[in-house]
């Protein structure tokens, strides 16, 4: 990775000092290579209809912005002020108190004055202030107000794709300043100007042409799951045919397609069809809406509405009942928050009953929407599955709270309960580190490029601290989640700071520690390494 | 920044108060004009951002959840950190203003030999609730000097306020808020100044108004303990103010006039100003509604139909793809 040793990548940290000069004067902002994501490029934005699409180059003096910028910023920050009271409130009602600065996982691990979320919001505030507020302008800069230039534009692109939305400084702010929503409404007024990331604008185009945002074809996504298939009959003996397009089923399952692509996501994809393959749901895959994460969220409101329009659209073509969706962290708090505004009233569906155990999931009855993790818990309690834990025997588990499940949705019990179920050894982090206290994995909203390798790691420290904690302790070895792009970030965080535990979803484990019908003794685990007591530990 | 400002502004104002009256003696304009405009200005500033802000509408259901959520399942919900319903809002909004209790989760960083530590930190919460109820409890003391026979209710105040008994040098019996308040705004302050985070990003309006409320304390702490004032031409004064027949009675000393006059400043200045979270906190969408989003739909009255891809547009793309892959389609 081209990084220093863990001990010492954090050695410059010095959370108790403050540079000498004051904020508004350290412009312009260094871009620091391993802090910054490569620019959007001219195809992937021309595609979705972005503004000003063009090869964008973040080192370049030069953007290429339209000749009137500043006035669409500025009428963007108007139309939005009037349309969000959040970020009306937002802007005005800060007390600077710095109940937020440590709690970001990006100034923990960077020491950055700028990744305190008061100043990250400052930021956007201070232009704010002296174009929409009289104290702004009648005092400038000592009413904390700024104009805006190009320096200033390119601080807040620096510092607002420095950001996860994780919600973590919301949670404490006494008056609920959301950070997130302030970043969200930024990213927006970045890309009026075509400001956007490569590592974010590939994938929405990715998605917004196959579906997803991998950019997986129709026949590709059959061929891996049936590849996938080949895997569970070598483990289990058992062939598995996934449903695919198929009309009239009773459910569409729906998952982010990393977890169709990459390790560990792909054992987690083996596990949802066991599972479903086991009770015989009538279920199916849609080859169109094959994406439940959404990359659009990170780029605007809109762009996030337009590439999931295509969920209750291939619900209604397939002629479903309902939804359930897989494992993932901010498709869930899209879906959650977001979903029932955009699309609905969703009458074309119905209230979701599981056809196994018949629990109304009554809480899910307007969005027709019931997380896999709801589900599974469900037929666990109930009593419907088989478990042979000792197949989990060598691992030593702890759970990672996902930011957007947990601060945007509040999902704890329900993994917990889950995996306690299907593995004996269980320990939580510390408390200040968990549940609605979670931190980030260090690379959500479109931050896991690999060219900011060095800003991950230190954005996931404070996760990989807690982690290190308990491997120390009770000798955890794997870091269990239900989010696809922790299950992208966490393993080269914990390759870097605690290696020795790997990264699973927790429908893997359940999967692996599921006794199916007319199985035969299992050798392997999904993973296809020898089980405990098989050769393996 | 901007501290040196912020106490330059405040003893500007104190000494504009002096030179008002007790040189240029124009004790009407301190005495009467200054007080109203002060009030007529913090109540149509104050209604006015709160129409401002309430005419955003709220478009998307987002609070910050911080408990298990409600759902048809059998895990215990929390119901004031993650309501559903709006009783549970109520309750967490209830919290929320009168226990800080977003503020009382407050944590406190460390990095020691590479080792991230987070531990729980109340202090913060200490001094601003300290701050918040002494305040209150002295802005309730003063409705004596605004009703003609003090109500029983800021008679209780008053004696809660003062049940320690206690006499400093023969001076009145000490209300235990004035130190209260002291404490908390010097603590309030010093952090500012101390904790090189805070310093780094306060503005000169962040010290300002501590600045302004340690003057008025500081004041009204002068007259009532060390320097006797005119209690009854006070009076007058204010009752005056508050049937509309203003009065100047003679014998009330500049001491009085400064006090008058910052308070005159807070209230002018409170609309314009991060003082307004006392009415923005209800307005805040993060606390203020129920995380019911899968049950109950939310409206977003400004909600517009959106370009997206439909099916038939991806079929027409891989038609000949999905037919070879054996995956139905719509149009063979």
């Amino acid at each position: 990775m081209g990084l220093p040793r863990p001990e010492e990548l954090i050695s410059d940290v010095n959370l108790k000092k403050m540079p000498s000069k004051p904020w508004m004067d350290t412009l312009p902002v260094e871009f620091k290579p391993g802090f910054y994501c490569y620019g959007a490029k001219a195809k992937n934005l021309a595609y979705v209809d972005m503004p000003n699409a063009r090869d964008f180059h973040v080192t370049d003096p030069d953007w290429k912005l339209p000749e009137d910028w500043k006035k669409i910023v500025l009428e963007g920050i108007k139309q939005r002020i009037e349309r969000f009271r959040t970020f009306h409130v937002f802007m005005d009602i800060c007390v600077r108190c710095g109940a937020c600065a440590d709690k970001c996982h990006f100034f923990i691990g960077t020491g950055d004055p700028k990744n305190m979320p008061v100043l990250r919001a400052e930021l956007l505030r201070s232009v704010y202030r002296k174009y929409f507020t009289s104290s702004g302008k009648i005092f400038g800069r000592n009413g904390g107000a700024r104009e805006l230039d190009l320096d200033v534009l390119k601080e807040l692109w620096y510092y607002f794709y420095q950001c996860t939305e994780c919600r973590r400084c919301s949670l404490f702010c006494p008056y609920g300043i959301d950070t997130a929503e302030i970043t969200i409404m930024a990213r927006e007024l970045l890309n009026l100007l075509g400001l956007n990331t490569d590592w974010i604008s590939g994938p929405v185009a990715n998605c917004y042409r196959t579906g997803n945002h991998l950019g997986i074809e129709p026949h590709t996504m059959k061929s891996t799951l049936e590849f996938m298939c080949n895997d569970i009959e070598d483990i289990t003996g058992i062939r598995i045919e996934p449903p695919i397009n198929k009309k009239g089923a009773e459910i569409l399952f729906i998952t982010p397609s990393g977890d169709l692509f990459a390790d560990p996501g792909i054992y987690n994809c083996m596990g949802y069809m066991m599972l479903f393959h086991e009770l015989g749901l009538d279920y199916t895959w849609s080859t169109f809406a094959c994406e439940g994460g959404n990359f659009g969220f990170f780029t605007s409101l809109e762009m996030a509405k337009r590439l999931h329009s295509k969920i209750y659209e291939e619900a209604k073509r397939l002629g479903v009942k309902w939804i359930i969706g897989g494992e993932c962290g901010h498709m869930w708090r899209v879906w959650h928050q977001y979903h029932d505004t955009w699309f609905g009233p969703i009458d074309f569906l119905e209230e979701p009953v599981s056809p196994i155990t018949g629990t109304k999931f009554e809480h899910a009855k307007s969005t027709k929407i019931v997380h896999i993790s709801e589900f599974t818990a469900d037929l666990i309690r109930h009593g419907v599955l088989k478990f042979d834990k000792s197949r989990n025997d060598n691992l030593i588990v702890t759970f990672h709270d996902s930011c957007n499940v947990s601060r945007g949705m509040g999902m704890f019990e329900e993994p917990r309960y889950i995996i306690k179920n299907v593995c004996n050894h269980f320990y939580d982090m510390p408390d200040e580190t968990i549940r609605e206290q979670t931190f980030c994995c260090g690379s959500g909203s479109g931050l896991n490029a690999g060219e900011i390798m060095e800003q991950r790691m230190r954005g996931g420290f404070p996760r990989a601290n807690a982690v290190r904690y308990v491997h120390e302790k009770f000798g955890v070895n794997l870091l269990a989640n239900i989010c696809a792009i922790d299950r992208a970030a966490l393993p080269p965080l914990m390759n870097y700071w605690v290696p020795g535990v790997r990264v699973s979803g927790v429908t893997e484990l359940v999967a692996n520690a599921m006794i199916m019908k007319g199985e035969k003794e299992r050798e392997m685990n999904l993973r296809m390494e020898p089980l405990p007591g098989k050769g393996g530990e | 920044m901007g501290i040196g400002l912020a106490l330059i502004s405040v003893l500007g104002l104190i000494l504009f108060a002096y030179l008002g009256t007790a040189v240029i003696g124009l004790n009407a304009l301190f005495a009467v004009v200054f007080p109203y405009a002060a009030f007529i200005i913090f109540v149509l500033g104050f209604i006015y951002r709160m129409v401002q802000w309430g005419k955003s509408p709220v478009p998307y259901r987002i609070p910050t959840t911080a408990g298990q959520h409600y759902s048809s399942l059998w895990f215990k919900q929390n119901k004031i950190d993650n309501p559903s319903t709006a009783w549970g809002v109520a309750l967490r909004m209830f919290f929320e203003v009168f226990t800080f209790r977003s503020l009382f989760r407050n944590t406190k960083a460390e990095i020691l030999q590479g080792r991230l530590y987070v531990g729980s930190s109340k202090w913060l919460w200490l001094g601003a609730i300290a701050f918040h109820y002494s305040f209150l409890v002295i802005f309730l003391r003063h409705m004596r000097f605004f009703t003609p026979e003090t109500p029983w209710v800021i008679s209780i105040v008053e004696s809660l306020d003062s049940f320690l008994q206690v006499h400093i040098l023969g001076s009145p019996i000490l209300y235990i808020t004035n130190l209260s308040i002291l404490a908390a705004l010097l603590y309030l302050l010093g952090r500012r100044i101390l904790d090189p985070k805070i310093k780094y990003i306060s503005l000169p309006s962040d010290y300002f108004p501590l600045f302004l409320i340690l003057g008025i304390i500081t004041t009204g702490v002068l007259m009532r303990y060390f320097f006797k004032v005119d209690v009854t031409a006070i009076k007058e004064l204010t009752l005056g103010l508050v049937y509309f027949k203003p009065v100047v009675p003679k014998g009330i000393g500049s001491l009085f006039y400064i006090h008058l006059f910052l308070v005159s400043i807070l209230f002018a200045y409170f609309p314009f100003s991060k003082l307004m979270h006392m009415g923005g906190v209800f307005l805040s969408p993060t606390r203020n509604l129920a995380n019911n989003n899968r049950m109950e739909r939310h409206v977003n009255p400004w909600e517009y139909p959106v370009k997206h891809r439909h099916y038939e547009e991806y079929e027409d793309e891989f038609r000949e793809k999905m037919k070879k892959a054996g995956i139905p389609v719509e149009k063979e």
